[in-house]
């Protein structure tokens, strides 16, 4: 028995997902990432620690210097930042907050990501998501936990024509497997 | 689809959410000094109205947040949601308001 553990990837062995012109999915790199709750006032003294301002209404995504921190509900936050920074951020974090109440959880292994960019990735979504997603009604820089079909996914705009999607990484074949399906109809 | 206005979230389609009972059941406070009627009646006997029901919902695939929310159980319009421990609102302001 192997006594190193190695980490894969949830999306090995997926077919790549592309149609030139109209819509392309791709993994995102492996990233840190937590989830933070907690009261206003706990949520401002983890912005020091966590060097971006978490957004104080819901539904918003504030990024910084490859850190981004997404408001999921009224006291819950998802914060991402590269790979590799678990323990810097929890002694930063930890620090900031200096024993008031909150719990903030490193869920970096639980969740993956990857985006849908291209002039047809609204459509594309669309196949699974029930939200709107014009550009009028799901602006850039918005965010919130949705579903794709049945598996809970976190949807954020990050350009005009370009989501980041943030799920489980049990859930991956299951979604990926769907984009495929309907990707061969744009 | 149906839109449930989540009062943290907004309009959102009904599969994000779940629904969790009727609202404003209050656990006795010291059940080992409660008859086993009053017992009985808190955990097992609901309202079940034909028309107005103040109701719990979770927006489980949204915010994740508890709330309430009063819905006319025949035409299934939802008259108002509202967050988690706030009093019950006045069911007859609301009917006069939705012009019923």
């Amino acid at each position: 028995m192997s006594d190193v553990m190695t980490r894969r990837s949830a999306f090995e062995g997926l077919h790549p997902i592309e149609v030139v012109g109209a819509v392309t999915v791709a993994p995102v790199p492996y990233g840190t990432r937590f989830s933070f709750r907690g009261d206003s006032k706990a949520a401002s003294a983890c912005s020091k620690g966590f060097g971006v301002m978490l957004p104080n209404t819901l539904l918003k995504a504030e990024s910084d210097d490859g850190r981004t921190a997404i408001s999921l509900g009224p006291d819950e936050w998802l914060l991402i930042a590269a790979d590799g920074e678990v323990e810097a951020l929890e002694a930063a974090i930890g620090k900031a907050l200096n024993k008031q109440h909150h719990s903030l959880v490193d869920i970096s292994h639980r969740n993956t990501a990857f985006t849908v960019s291209g002039p047809k990735a609204e459509t594309l979504l669309a196949s699974g998501c029930l939200l709107d997603l014009h550009l009028s009604a799901f602006p850039v820089g918005m965010a919130t936990r949705t579903i794709y079909s049945k598996a809970d996914i976190v949807l954020w705009r990050t350009a005009p024509d370009t989501f980041h999607v943030e799920l489980w990484r049990s859930f991956v074949p299951f979604v990926w497997g769907l984009l495929e399906e309907a990707s061969g109809e744009m | 689809m149906l839109l449930i206005p989540c009062p943290h979230c907004g309009n959102r389609p009904e599969l994000e959410f779940r629904y969790a009972g009727e609202a404003h059941i209050a656990r006795p406070a010291d059940p080992s000094s409660t008859s086993d009627q009053d017992w009985a009646e808190y955990l097992y006997f609901r309202s079940n109205p034909k028309g107005l029901h103040i109701e719990r919902w979770r927006h489980v695939s949204g915010c994740a947040r508890f709330f309430n929310c009063v819905r006319d159980t025949v035409s299934d319009k939802i008259l108002k949601t509202y967050p988690a421990g706030q009093p019950k609102p006045d069911l007859e302001a609301l009917v006069k308001e939705a012009g019923q």
